[in-house]
């Protein structure tokens, strides 16, 4: 850790502003949306009191915000933008544009839940539904990280066999608007971590381009299989981005996945986001009444880390995903990664798909408690459905499909 | 340089011979264009006055300005239009039939 | 930005910036595009929407653009246009120009949005609208700058409803009422008039917008030699009109004494073929009621046009 790092009791919005202006972005564009906002404000105050030095564009839409990122990208710049739930999918055109037109915008999305019906509360269907647009994704469990992930999020996008956007996810209101204490790394080692921006993927007068231009058949296929191999390649820079980043600020985050009690457990849960913190309190005290569970926290679902995830999961007789999402008329889409990663390596013990958290609703450690008594059911008597809903809270014709 | 020259023909081996991302040279042309004309147009240096105005309304920029106030055509890319002779006012540029003059 | 001294045919810079492009034989658009960038020269970053600039000028490996360019989403010209304004800006370049060439659909409506949050910005950019009316890429569909009268493959003329039902948005209007620092109308048919337009914008302190007048011969089923006579008459007869917004204040920039016919600008032209007497008349009568509110309200050039021949600011 620095010496000369600080702490501050701050908002996940806040930690997020102040992972941003650390990073020293040259373009900041961004669009109002709840609950988002708070992140944005706090960067137009620090371009306003002069402590970051950048130009901030107040755009008239996410469309727009993605769009005026990619602009500044493609003459080199460093950009951030902000969004979070309809923002997102306003932006989605622009999500594909970024990803392959190869520019590395990072951006924060505030998870929030998707219209209709309305709703400002906190799940995962926005991101989750765009997790096939060749963004990189992350997410975070608490506002410390979400600062760490900003300057970790510009060294692997940038970083020139990546060069690929990337998403900081952060569960709207549960840690966009929770204070926490958090640890600000000193601005001259993040420097040292982050050095500006390089990239032979732009305009310029010194070598004139021409950008963002067509493939026929015969030569679009090419460009798709680079962006794989970019994304598949993402996977070994995060890991050294991390350990790196480790080194130098006192923290690491296990690379793409953490493994918590997971070593010798026999009831493995996989979550991502806020509900982890929920969920090592449960493992906790699962572990003092004697019982093997354990948890992985995803922390990055593209690239997916499906090796790392298997070689965790190998030894457990039963494996949940809790998600705050649901593809709806098939099951969580978390779950169908994970099952195909599990799938690859040849496991084959029962996996359950736990939906919960739905538009805000409350995850509770009893309900925490409860998958674990499920998996362990499922562990002796695989059950014939996988997909849960928790807490559905009224009476269906399919009492199978709730818990 | 007024205009670029035609390049060889793009034809990748391995997946390093495409740039990184969507993003290559400026002003990159592999191909010509002459084949899409159907007219030609044919400059009389005799009568032409030097008023550029073919040069000027050109969409694809094929007029040259040569000596004396002179202008040539660049035949690899001029698509026969027709519009430099319709606005020549002195009758110095003739379309011809076929795709040569 | 250094100030630009309108150039002419003599001494316009001879190296063509948009060229072995596969723009349709004839377009007016593509001449737009050139002699912009001629005027604006080297040091332009160029953005360019899915469109038919686009598309006749980006289909690697032939990459027609000689100055740097990047194509944007369809409703991202002006924000991709404000970003890499924004981004040059912040990275310390200097003297270059930032413009944006969109075609009728892309700026009247998939791309209004973006283009009024620049205008609000007062972002330093130069946006050029061709407007060729209708989406010509895609197949001549109607377009919010699609003519009253006009057959599109969306407004087929029928024995029901003869073409286009509409009239065209006033986008020369809209941009001016965002208070934008300067904004012009111009057409292909006055090329030199044009070219003062884009040398006088690209010095402008904050957004500039330019409406240049644009005929599509494949669009409107016209002869590919016709696009400069075409342009030229839309604002001989009064359907198209020169004119400039600055401080505040709308100027005609010519004012003819007497429009030429409509019907011989509009018969030379497929798209209204169906049109009948009465469309005709409605046609002049719309026209003549537009003309006498610019007249109201607008200032007037100092001299009048004697003859529809010789206008105003045109070389």
């Amino acid at each position: 850790m620095s010496a000369a790092a600080t702490k501050v009791f701050v908002s996940g919005n806040d930690a997020i502003a102040l992972g941003v202006r650390l990073a020293r972005p040259h373009v900041i564009s961004a669009y109002p949306i709840t609950p988002q906002t708070t992140a944005v404000e706090r960067l137009s105050e620090m371009v306003e009191d002069g402590s970051l030095k950048c130009e901030y564009l107040n755009v008239e839409s996410e469309h727009s915000a993605l769009s005026a990122a990619m602009g500044a990208s493609a003459v080199g710049a460093r950009t951030f933008t902000a969004t979070s739930s309809q923002g997102l999918l306003y932006m989605a055109e622009c999500l594909h544009y970024a990803s392959g037109g190869r520019f590395p915008v990072v951006m924060m999305n505030a998870n929030r839940a998707l219209a209709l019906p309305w709703n400002i509360y906190n799940d995962q269907r926005d991101s989750l539904s765009l997790l096939d647009c060749g963004w990189i994704q992350i997410y975070v469990e608490d506002a410390q990280e979400a600062l760490d992930m900003i300057l970790q999020a510009y060294a692997v996008a940038e970083h020139p066999r990546v060069l690929t956007p990337t998403m900081v996810n952060i569960d709207g209101f549960v840690i966009t608007h929770t204070y926490e204490l958090v640890e600000v790394p000193a601005q001259a080692d993040v420097d040292a971590f982050l050095p500006p921006f390089q990239t032979t993927n732009k305009m310029s007068f010194e070598v004139p381009t021409n950008m963002g231009f067509t493939a026929t058949p015969a030569h679009y296929t090419e460009f798709k299989y680079q962006q794989h191999r970019a994304l598949l390649d993402a996977a070994a820079v995060a890991t050294e981005v991390d350990r790196t980043f480790g080194q130098r600020f006192g923290r690491a985050y296990g690379g793409l996945l953490e493994g918590y009690r997971a070593a010798d457990a026999e009831l493995l849960l996989i979550t991502l986001g806020s509900v982890t913190g929920t969920a090592r309190i449960v493992v906790d005290q699962l572990r003092a009444n004697g019982r093997k569970v354990g948890l992985v926290k995803l922390r990055y679902l593209r690239p997916f880390p499906a090796k790392e995830l298997a070689a965790l999961t190998a030894r457990a007789a039963a494996v949940g995903v809790l998600e705050k999402n649901i593809s709806l008329g098939y099951e969580g889409t978390v779950f169908t990664n994970v099952v195909s990663a599990l799938a690859q390596a040849g496991q084959n013990a029962p996996a359950l798909n736990f939906v919960a958290g739905l538009g805000g609703r409350d995850i509770a450690k009893t309900d925490i408690a409860a998958m674990f008594d499920r998996l362990a059911a499922a562990a002796l008597q695989p059950p014939p459905q996988r997909v849960f809903f928790i807490n559905l809270g009224v009476a269906t014709d399919e009492p199978d499909q709730t818990a | 340089m007024s205009r670029p020259k035609v390049q060889p023909p793009f034809a990748p081996k391995h997946l390093a011979d495409f740039p990184t991302g969507t993003c290559d040279v400026a002003a990159h042309l592999v191909e010509t264009l002459a084949s899409w004309r159907t007219a030609t147009p044919r400059v009389d240096v005799n009568q032409c006055t030097g008023c550029l105005r073919c040069y000027l309304v050109c969409p694809e920029g094929t007029v040259s300005k040569i000596e004396n106030n002179r202008v040539s055509i660049d035949y690899d890319f001029c698509k026969g239009c027709g519009i430099c002779s319709h606005e020549c006012k002195f009758d110095a540029i003739t379309m011809i039939d076929g795709g040569t003059a | 930005m250094s100030p630009i001294k309108p150039p002419n045919a003599k001494t316009l810079s001879e190296r063509e910036f948009f060229f072995g492009h596969k723009g349709c034989a004839g377009c007016g658009g593509s001449l737009a595009l050139r002699l912009a960038l001629k005027v604006l020269g080297e040091r332009t970053f160029t953005v360019v929407p899915a469109g038919c600039m686009s598309a006749v000028g980006f289909v690697y490996p032939q990459l027609a653009f000689g100055t740097n360019a990047i194509i944007s989403t369809f409703p991202g010209t002006a924000s991709m246009l404000a970003g890499v304004a924004a981004g040059a800006r912040a990275l310390g370049l200097k003297d270059f120009h930032t413009v944006g060439f969109a075609g009728d659909g892309g700026t009247a409506d998939i791309g209004l949005q973006a283009l009024s949050g620049a205008i609000d910005r007062h972002d330093r950019i130069l946006y050029i609208c061709y407007d060729n009316e209708a989406y010509m890429n895609t197949g001549v569909q109607k377009s919010g700058l699609t003519p009253f009268g006009a057959r599109t493959t969306t407004t087929p003329a029928g024995q029901h409803i003869r073409g286009s039902i509409t009239q065209k948005k006033n986008m020369f209007e809209i941009v001016a009422a965002h208070g934008i620092d300067y904004a012009a109308t111009a057409s292909v048919g006055y090329p030199q008039d044009f070219i003062n337009k884009v040398a006088k914008a690209a010095t402008v302190e904050g957004t500039a917008y330019i409406h240049v007048f644009a005929p599509c011969p494949t669009g409107w089923g016209c002869e590919t030699d016709l696009s400069i006579e075409l342009a030229k008459e839309a604002v001989d007869s009064g359907l198209w009109y020169l004119a400039e917004f600055e401080n505040g204040e709308h100027r005609l920039n010519r004012d003819p004494r007497e429009f030429t016919p409509v019907r011989s600008y509009l018969e030379k032209q497929a798209r209204f073929a169906h049109l009948r007497d009465e469309d005709f008349a409605a046609i002049e009568r719309t026209r003549d009621a537009q003309w006498a509110r610019m007249r109201r309200q607008w200032a007037r050039p100092t001299t009048t046009a004697p003859s529809a021949a010789t206008p105003a600011t045109a070389g």
